[in-house]
């Protein structure tokens, strides 16, 4: 082992091996994903293809709007750190019986992400559905009072407060309608003549939660009724 | 200085040898000393982190109204302070340092050495302050914002061409295995972390090869960085204070050869369950299982080293620290390798345990070795010795202590939080309740981590500042009274 350009050659390879192996066989497999209908269909020209069924929707949906500045807020606060995105199947951990999901999550769920958001800790309950569990201005609502203070809707949450993505206010005039509505007598709702409204940030990050949402099959994971 | 030098066969029976070595310190001083101060720094910063995300963990009110004091910002910095400033800083000190010796090459141009560190030590400090203010990237290991990557890899590929010209201008035949690892490992980190931060962060790759390489990158950030260079140090120590060689040359170089291969593709195992072709993850799995062949390898070759000479390692405050991580190498890999079996992944993915096996990996084993390399170094640096045998060994039991509970916390915590994750019966809240004890625990465990870092700190400085106070001529500082080798 003296000899530097066999012992540079060596070093060189096992490195390239896994690179190889990992990264660009995966790009490989992987980077050519695109979008598709829920079901395939025979094609009308080859009896043996499935083509994708005409003038129907496409899947992963594009993420659009408010959303997609949420999921900067998300970043830059680091929810990943104890969140996970991802559904594992139904006889692998109990990700689906916990109601995380409707199915498996696959490589496609991903492709339209610049950001992929897996996750390697369930300090907190995986997210990859919350948008299918809390829906609508009560599901708004409902997270906005939890990222205010968990422990108003979560007795004995350890998820850090974002109260610093609100504004407490004096109410001036009429009460503001976008103010957060405390249950009675919660000990963390502000002082009487006293609201707490969202500021943009809040919003965004709240529509990108309520946006986590497997509400749609692909082919290769198909929701199963 | 000791009497170790004199009967190592690796160096030092002449004292043409020593004046040599003594001249290589020389060259190195400055840089290596620079290196040291930052590492130093950089692990109470990170400490201090530590502890504000521990304490967070159970009591998510504490210090909650700053934005930039949020649990995952914290956490994060906590992380990048460690691994880039007190990992890169301290093996940039002691990897330097031992291959500079082994190529019996002294140091040139140390100037631009000096000036790449501060470089290095500017891009951390401008990615820290970038984590806090929200700018991090939220992609574990990589959480520095890209507007302070380039500057780290920068200053990074200047620092470690000083080894690779280090070994290409070596002198003498003999290449002994501490000089593989170091040269892999100076070679493979700038490699892991340009293609990384390229296929993640520049350009993203498509969906979820992204995840993979953020894995195929942070687990060889532990498997191709830390671990080469804190084996590489382990290897240069044992044999230079016990004064015997290394129990058997055939199986480091079956031990360096099998890590090269099997860790870079463990990394996966991290995926284990989740939306990644299967074939991949089995290939980690794989990779993982294989490890059991370089770790049970390179741990006959420490162990088998020190056998008989326990009172000796006692005693020097170097091998008590090396010792202690070599043999946390062992245990550590050994549970990693089990980890990654998918009967047991399913338990131990997403919970503490993980956190605790991290831990296990860059503090009992990289850390502990690194510390010892530091104690080892710094008289030969400075010629003078450590100021106080106690604090070293306040330092020793306070790390000893700390990062046992915390493993232990960490471990059995995590493995019954998994149990009962993978329970639907039990609700999602009363897991988390289940998991504050341990968390608790772990906070306890930080106190224990920074009164031995204090020492270490109060201890390093003085013997820096307070040259008059410091015993230069009555032989070398030890832990233990009776005669025998030394440090």
């Amino acid at each position: 082992m003296k000899n530097l350009p066999l012992l540079f050659c060596g070093i060189f390879f096992a490195l390239a091996f896994s690179f190889t192996g990992l990264i660009l066989s995966s790009h490989i497999q992987l980077g050519g994903l695109t979008q598709t209908t829920e079901t395939l269909v025979p094609s009308d020209t080859d009896p043996n293809a499935m083509v994708m069924a005409e003038g129907e929707p496409l899947y992963p949906a594009k993420p659009v709007g408010l959303a997609r500045q949420g999921k900067r807020e998300y970043i830059s606060l680091g929810c990943v750190y104890c969140h996970s995105q991802q559904v594992r199947r139904a006889d692998f951990g109990a990700d689906i019986e916990r109601g995380w999901g409707p199915r498996q999550t696959v490589p496609r769920d991903y492709i339209l992400q610049d950001r992929v958001l897996l996750g390697t800790m369930r300090t907190g309950p995986d997210l990859a559905h919350l948008g299918g569990r809390y829906a609508g201005d009560a599901g708004r609502d409902w997270n906005h009072l939890h990222l205010y203070n968990p422990r108003i809707v979560s007795e004995g949450s350890t998820m850090p407060p974002f109260a610093f993505l609100y504004e407490v206010r004096k109410v001036d005039g009429a009460p503001s309608k976008n103010a957060l509505t405390f249950p009675p007598d919660s000990p963390y709702a502000p002082g009487a003549g006293y609201e707490v409204v969202p500021t943009r940030r809040a919003k965004a990050l709240v529509e990108y939660l309520l946006s986590l949402r497997i509400n749609y099959s692909v082919p290769e994971s198909p929701i199963l009724e | 200085m000791s009497n170790s030098q004199q009967q190592s066969p690796y160096s030092a029976n002449s004292d043409a040898v020593r004046a040599e070595l003594s001249e290589i310190d020389a060259s190195i001083r400055s840089a290596a000393l620079f290196f040291v101060i930052s590492a130093i720094s950089w692990l109470m910063l990170g400490t201090v982190f530590a502890l504000l995300a521990a304490f967070k963990a159970h009591e998510p009110g504490f210090a909650g109204t700053q934005e930039f004091l949020t649990f995952g910002r914290v956490r994060s910095a906590h992380l990048n302070a460690m691994a880039l400033g007190w990992g890169n800083n301290i093996i940039f000190a002691v990897g330097l340092w031992i291959m500079a010796r082994l190529c019996r090459a002294p140091i040139h141009h140390k100037g631009l050495l000096l000036i790449a560190g501060v470089f290095w030590n500017i891009g951390l400090t401008v990615g820290i302050f970038g984590i806090l203010r929200g700018d991090m990237t939220s992609v574990e290991w990589l959480e520095i914002p890209h507007y302070a990557t380039p500057l780290l890899a920068i200053s990074y590929a200047l620092i470690g061409v000083w080894g690779i010209m280090a070994f290409r201008f070596r002198k003498g035949d003999h290449v002994y295995v501490s000089q593989w690892y170091i040269l892999a490992g100076l070679f493979w980190f700038p490699w892991l972390y340009v293609i990384a931060q390229i296929v993640i962060l520049w350009f993203p790759a498509r969906g979820v090869v992204q995840s993979v390489t953020n894995w195929w990158f942070a687990h060889n950030v532990l498997g191709l960085w830390l671990t080469p260079m804190a084996l590489a140090t382990a290897y240069y120590l044992i044999p230079k204070v016990l004064g015997r060689p290394i129990y058997s040359y055939y199986l480091s170089v079956l031990g360096f050869w099998a890590l090269a291969i099997f860790y870079n593709w463990a990394g996966v195992h991290h995926l284990i369950g989740g939306p990644i072709p299967v074939w991949l993850i089995s290939a980690g799995i794989v990779a993982s299982v294989m490890m059991v062949v370089p770790v049970i390898v390179v741990g006959i070759n420490h162990h088998m080293s020190v056998v008989g000479l326990h009172k000796e390692v006692w005693r020097s405050p170097t091998l008590r620290f090396v010792v202690f991580g070599a043999i946390s190498y062992t245990a550590v890999s050994l549970i990693g390798s089990t980890m990654a079996l998918r009967t047991v992944n399913q338990i131990t993915h997403f919970t503490h345990f993980t956190v605790g096996h991290a831990h296990h990996g860059v503090y009992a084993f990289f850390t502990m070795i690194m510390f010892g390399g530091v104690y080892y170094m710094m008289p030969r640096l400075l010629k003078r010795e450590w100021p106080s045998a106690g604090l070293i060994k306040i330092h020793f039991w306070g790390s000893a202590v700390g990062i046992t509970v915390m493993v232990v916390a960490l471990q059995v915590g995590g493995w019954i939080q998994g149990m009962e994750m993978n329970n639907p019966e039990i609700a999602f809240i009363d897991i988390v309740r289940n998991t504050v004890p341990w968390l608790k625990a772990r906070s306890v465990s930080g106190i224990f981590l920074t009164v031995g870092h204090v020492a270490f700190a109060v201890n390093f400085f003085w013997m820096l500042f307070a040259a008059g106070s410091v015993r230069a001529k009555q032989g070398p500082t030890l832990l233990t009274k009776e005669g025998g080798l030394a440090q």
